[in-house]
């Protein structure tokens, strides 16, 4: 494949305005958009701000919308696209602007701080810790999370509606929940926090209305919604609406 | 040290103050609603249409009251038959618990059990939200609306209740799968016979086993819900099984609510009279 000159539309700007630029960039074979907008950098406009750290998928800092789709820009290579196409970059549209790329992403890192973390089991020191695998599997697999925040900027709770950002954790901490909800040695239980309650009454769980856009946008490929936020809305379910579980927890009184 | 790109630091001038969503003051300054430029439409638009048809036509039949039973076929819109207005079955799930006082069709009686499984399916949710209620209508359209609060009130908190419709749903699927071995008579009760109807009825069972078990209250009930799976080998095993399924709920729920429908057809077009049931043995 011969190099070709593609057209870019990316956006520039700050909080006070800004608006689609047109750039004409030549594109070589096995490059990604991230090397395109490096391009863009280095040729054309030397102050285009733009965070990107691994260039392999896992630092989870280069993510933005391209084509209207939250995309990380080292994960998308160019050969998915037409030659003829027209390509739009801009940054992710659910958080504040900082400039050009670079969007203020730290309405997650408050919505991580609002969930309790792993508490150490009783009785159990550094190093004592045992596990069956498949009792850690499921949580595994939520670990796999770059916390680019791709699940978070199309999850339409809080992209379409500001307000909500305040009472709803997004489906990245919902996840979170999810992963220490299922450890099999998280104590949080035996120090009275209800993880499942949590989950819905502070965490807003009931705003998920499980359309998917997380999974569907995840470069880890995590299955958020069916792993995890369908089981957590069924663990809520136990915990509120189930008489039947709540007569068998307290009949039989076994831990699971 | 101050770098200027702090929020505190940051000012909206001339922006609309009351705009929401991606055009929210904050935010990027792009006029357009989305960018995508792909067919985004294409997948709600196909998955309203898909369940509107359906919508229509069971409507259709659950309202006519006629022609849901062609010895030894029964239509699963009607079983089973509760009320004391339904053509006699022989031997078939029949029993007169509703009295000469429900004069509307006996399907309405019973396919409020199966609506309910599919309605507070989760699967079924993400398509209904997307296709009529455009909440989202696709990843990264906005919604057409200006306050969302997803399925925390009334109505929607309701959606809660999918695993009792499980329960209801398990119950059904048992009756029709009666229903199906009774398919293996002949036109006059006696056994070890097969016809078309047989086979039609077998798939449409063998699919409604494998939707209303891979369902996710299923995934949970069996498993889901416990933290330790290796002190339950048998539940880990069968979390595993509804988990495979699981990841094919979807096309699962798609099968079985085209091969329902084809199964009443069926029966339909035999019970008017307008097809002969070709008789295998």
């Amino acid at each position: 494949m011969s190099a070709y000159e593609a057209h870019f539309k990316v956006w520039r700007g700050d909080v006070e305005g800004g608006g689609l630029k047109d750039f004409h960039v030549e594109v070589n074979e096995g490059e990604v958009v991230l090397d395109i907008v490096h391009r863009i950098q280095a040729t054309q406009a030397p102050d285009l701000a733009v965070r990107w750290n691994c260039k392999a998928g896992k630092c989870g800092s280069c993510s933005a919308e391209i084509n209207g789709r939250p995309r990380l820009m080292c994960m998308t290579r160019m050969s998915v696209f037409g030659r003829d196409e027209t390509l739009t970059i801009t940054p992710l549209r659910a958080f504040p602007v900082v400039r050009d790329l670079v969007t203020d992403v730290s309405f997650n890192y408050e919505k991580a701080r609002e969930v309790p973390s792993f508490v150490p089991p009783e009785g159990l020191g550094p190093g004592e810790y045992r596990m069956w695998q498949e009792d850690v599997e499921r949580s595994q697999e939520f670990r796999k999370c770059i916390e680019c925040f791709l699940c978070q900027d199309t999850c339409h709770v809080v992209r379409d509606f500001e307000d909500n950002k305040e009472v709803f954790a997004g489906p990245r901490f919902l996840m979170r929940v999810a992963e220490l909800d299922m450890h099999p040695l998280d104590g949080a239980a035996e120090t009275g926090l209800d993880r499942k309650r949590t989950a819905q009454e502070e965490h807003g769980l009931g705003y998920c209305n499980i359309t998917k856009c997380c999974t569907e946008v995840c470069p880890e490929g995590i299955k958020i919604t069916d792993n995890a936020l369908i089981p957590l809305k069924e663990r809520a379910v136990d915990r509120k609406y189930d008489p039947l579980v709540w007569l068998g927890n307290k009949i039989r009184r076994r831990e699971s | 040290m101050a770098t200027g790109t702090d929020p505190q630091a940051r000012t909206t001038s001339g922006k609309d103050p009351t705009a929401h969503g991606v055009h929210a003051p904050s935010r990027a300054a792009v006029p357009a609603r989305h960018l995508r430029t792909d067919r985004w439409w294409l997948s709600p638009a196909a998955t309203a249409a898909g369940l509107f048809a359906f919508v229509v036509y069971s409507t259709w039949r659950a309202f006519s009251g006629d022609d849901y039973y062609a010895e030894p076929y029964v239509s699963p819109f009607y079983s089973p038959c509760v009320a004391q207005n339904c053509v006699p079955m022989k031997g078939g799930a029949n029993w007169e618990i509703f009295g000469a006082w429900w004069g509307l069709s006996p399907a309405l009686l019973i396919l409020i059990f199966p609506l309910g499984f599919r309605l507070t399916c989760y699967y079924y949710r993400k398509a209904y939200y997307r296709g009529f209620w455009a909440s989202p209508p696709a990843c990264a359209v906005p919604e057409p609306r200006a306050k969302y609060s997803g399925e925390t009130r009334f109505p929607l908190i309701l959606q809660n209740i999918h695993r009792y419709f499980f329960y209801f749903a398990v119950i059904v699927a048992g009756i029709l799968s009666y229903d199906t071995v009774l398919g293996f008579r002949d036109e006059h009760g006696r056994w070890g016979h097969m016809g078309l109807g047989t086979l039609v009825l077998l798939v449409n069972i063998a699919l409604i086993w494998a939707y209303t078990l891979s369902c996710h209250s299923c995934r949970h009930i069996v498993g889901g819900r416990l933290r330790h799976f290796s002190r339950h080998p048998v539940r880990y095993r069968l979390w595993g099984w509804v988990s495979k399924l699981n990841a094919r709920h979807m096309q699962l729920a798609w099968a079985s609510l085209v091969s329902v429908a084809v199964a009443d057809f069926y029966v339909y077009l035999v019970a008017s009279g307008a097809f002969d049931d070709p008789r295998f043995f």
